[in-house]
């Protein structure tokens, strides 16, 4: 289906583009726990940026480093932070003045997630960074799973540990490129046999943590490119179940069994009604009540236009890329012809599966 | 690394050619070299590539046997000289790999199986598009029917998956570099398969599969939450006809009975002899999916499908559209009717043929 956008949304992305070229790009490799070899693939791009003509600067680094990354170094520029001491802490900021000055075509930070000390320009590393780029500046940088604020709830019901340290998870999303550094959790534990590590199962839950953030950044700039480019809406690697509401419908049975699908497959949960203007009191009651489920469930809920329920339904499933739609019937619904609206639902579902729930009482 | 028993497998699992599986695997491969470990390489393809091929240096590589099929040779890994040689730890690159015909075994995913019942580790590399239940989707997202095809199970058995990630810009950059392929096959590549929608859609691909497989590794995954309301657990049965769309229907129930965690059966109810053959050819696609799969025989399908399903306690069915019929068979129901009239406590999901 044509999806073009209207003119006004045009220019945003026009002004977006715009502003998106002066700045520098930004990548991020993201890892799921330290030892992951997050810093070693940025500085092994960065070497390898250098090799082919790009001018890369160190802008900071980890005050312990591997061998193999302390060989990379030793053949890049550094701009080396400023050490300071703050109420007895250590700190390492970065020397955005020199780097101003410098205004290398890229900049590698290790560390994204540090804190500056009180008094900074910044109070957060990552804001340095946007700094950075804002100049137009691009940057390599580096970042843990366990450091995305957004995610710090779930990192401490795995590790029991939350990282005083933190970067927003929008940050990430404005990244032009991320990419996952992945290794088996075994490897990690070989590499620090000390105990200071989590063990492997919890280890294993941070890698599917970050594995579905990456995949949930990419799903994202899949949409935006589909958008850009005004394209059909394939079938995309996401489960996407839309529930149709209807006052008569099982909308429990529904709601619930959708939150389980989606939940199993890391996917979203939509619910939508079509807006209808002479309902009784009972079934706008019942509406309501399924309402307040679906946004209990954590649905993201949608008001759909349109005289045509099927029509409504069909184009808004279209538009949101739904790979399941789950919908109430009623066997009394058999119209003329044996032809009832769930029948010219099926028979127009081209691309999403259709999972039918008797309305109660019917049985 | 286990010395008794079956080898253990390990998959670098990509989302296309270029983003560094096998470089990965090698360079995985010398550091498990370093510490002393006996590894051998079972199977490589160089595809040319310069830094690649430098990998291998260093590292013992098992000769390959040469088979003439239709009077050209082709070379395939030689798994019985892996066996006699028996390294503790086998590098086989491109796991998906359809043997030549007249080999031992049809695919090269069963020659590894050997290694491994026969207690050497295997290091192997695949891309997420030739995972067989996500074939429909790959086709959909980028217009390519895969052919070469692992079952979902195959890869689910393996000990670890590993995602090798790369983003499309920087994979872009390696094919129009001359990096991948030859520089008149990269452009060709850049314009059709490998552009910027289709890379992404792959990668988001890739990323919620090998999370998948962590989470299925995972033996405490949240049971319950897989489960039908009243706490059963889920199974699936998939209603399966000589229609072509079949195999869409097979794939797609096998999938969501995989991510529910679910057991899944298929059946077949035949009212005439005709279109056997496809229904066969359908059956024997489920079994190779690890789908229990029976044929009845019966003049009433949606009552027989109605009784097996009650009998089976099955929660959820997946069928096909029923096919358009004539306007004076408008006033009969459709088996899909039929179906859920008769089958008021179990759900029933109707796939989509998903056409381009």
């Amino acid at each position: 289906m044509d999806r073009r956008p209207d003119p006004e949304e045009l220019l945003r992305r026009v002004e977006a583009g715009e502003q998106r070229e002066r700045r520098g790009r930004l990548k991020v490799f993201l890892g799921y726990a330290s030892r992951v070899g997050k810093s070693f693939r940025m500085y092994d791009e960065g070497r390898r940026r250098k090799q082919r003509g790009q001018d890369v600067v160190v802008g900071a680094m980890q005050s312990k480093v591997t061998p193999d990354i302390q060989e990379i170094l030793a053949r890049l520029e550094t701009v080396p932070p400023i050490s300071t001491r703050h109420a007895g802490r250590d700190y390492e900021v970065i020397d955005l003045t020199a780097l101003f000055r410098r205004h290398p075509e890229i900049c590698l930070i290790d560390g994204l997630a540090y804190d500056n000390p009180p008094g900074s320009r910044n109070p957060q590393r990552w804001q340095d960074v946007r700094e950075l780029l804002n100049r137009g500046i691009g940057i390599l940088t580096a970042v843990n799973v366990q450091h995305i604020k957004e995610q710090q709830d779930k990192v401490e019901r795995i590790t029991g540990k939350r990282s005083a340290y933190s970067v927003p998870e929008e940050f990430l999303r404005e990244a032009d490129e991320i990419e996952i550094v992945d290794a088996p959790p075994d490897a990690l534990l070989d590499r620090l046999p000390d105990g200071s590590m989590p063990d492997s199962r919890r280890l294993a839950e941070l890698r599917e943590l970050a594995l579905l953030l990456a995949a949930d950044v990419v799903e994202r700039q899949l949409q935006e490119y589909i958008d850009a480019h005004g394209i059909a809406a394939g079938w995309g690697a996401q489960e996407r179940i839309l529930v149709c509401l209807t006052p008569r419908s099982n909308a429990a049975d529904m709601l619930r069994s959708g939150q389980r699908n989606s939940a199993r497959f890391h996917g979203a949960l939509l619910a939508a009604y079509v807006q209808q203007d002479h309902l009784n009191a009972k079934d706008r009651q019942n509406l309501e009540s399924h309402l307040t489920l679906a946004r209990e469930l954590g649905a993201e809920i949608h008001c759909l236009k349109g005289t045509d329920f099927v029509d409504a339904i069909l184009q808004f499933a279209r538009e949101q890329r739904i790979t399941q739609l789950f919908v109430g019937h009623s066997l009394r619904d058999r119209g003329w012809l044996g032809r009832s609206p769930i029948d010219r639902l099926i028979d127009a579902a081209d691309h999403f599966d259709v999972r039918l729930f008797p309305h109660p009482g019917e049985s | 690394m286990s010395s008794a028993g079956r080898g253990r497998l390990r998959i670098y699992l990509g989302y296309a050619a270029g983003v560094g599986k096998t470089y990965r695997m090698l360079e995985e491969a010398l550091a498990m070299r370093q510490k002393g470990i006996d590894i051998v390489i079972a199977y490589f393809e160089p595809h040319g590539r310069q830094e690649t091929i430098a990998k291998t240096e260093g590292l013992e590589t098992i000769p390959r046997q040469t088979l003439v099929y239709a009077g050209t040779p082709f070379e395939e890994m030689d798994a019985d000289a892996v066996l006699q040689r028996k390294p503790a730890v086998a590098l086989v690159d491109e796991f998906a790999h359809t043997n030549v015909p007249g080999s031992k075994r049809l695919k090269r995913w069963q020659d590894v199986h050997v290694l491994l019942e026969a207690g050497i580790d295997v290091l192997t590399t695949m891309n997420v598009q030739h995972l067989e239940s996500l074939n429909d989707q790959v086709w959909h997202s980028t217009g390519v029917r895969v052919r070469e095809t692992v079952p979902d199970w195959v890869v689910d058995e393996a000990d670890e998956v590993v995602l090798i990630d790369l983003t499309p810009r920087a994979l872009r950059n390696r094919l129009e570099r001359g990096v991948v392929y030859p520089q008149e096959k990269a452009q060709r590549a850049l314009v059709n398969f490998f552009t910027e929608g289709n890379l992404t859609a792959l990668r988001e691909m890739a990323m919620r599969h090998t999370a998948h497989e962590v989470e299925e590794k995972l033996d405490a995954a949240p049971g319950p939450v897989g489960s039908h309301p009243d706490g059963r657990k889920e199974r699936i049965l998939i209603c399966l006809t000589g229609s072509p769309s079949s195999a869409v229907l097979i794939r797609r129930g096998k999938r969501v009975a995989d991510y529910l965690q679910a057991d899944c059966l298929a059946i077949h109810v035949s009212s005439t002899p005709q279109g056997r053959e496809a229904v066969e050819r359908h059956m024997s696609f489920a079994r190779n999916l690890r789908i229990a799969a029976h044929l009845l025989e019966g003049s009433d399908v949606a009552r027989a499908i109605a009784d097996f399903a009650r009998a089976q306690r099955v929660t959820q069915i997946f069928m096909g559209r029923s096919m358009p019929r004539p306007w004076w068979q408008r006033f009969s129901e459709t088996i899909v009717h039929q179906v859920v009239r008769q089958t008021r406590d179990i759900q029933v999901t109707i796939v989509a043929e998903r056409r381009r």
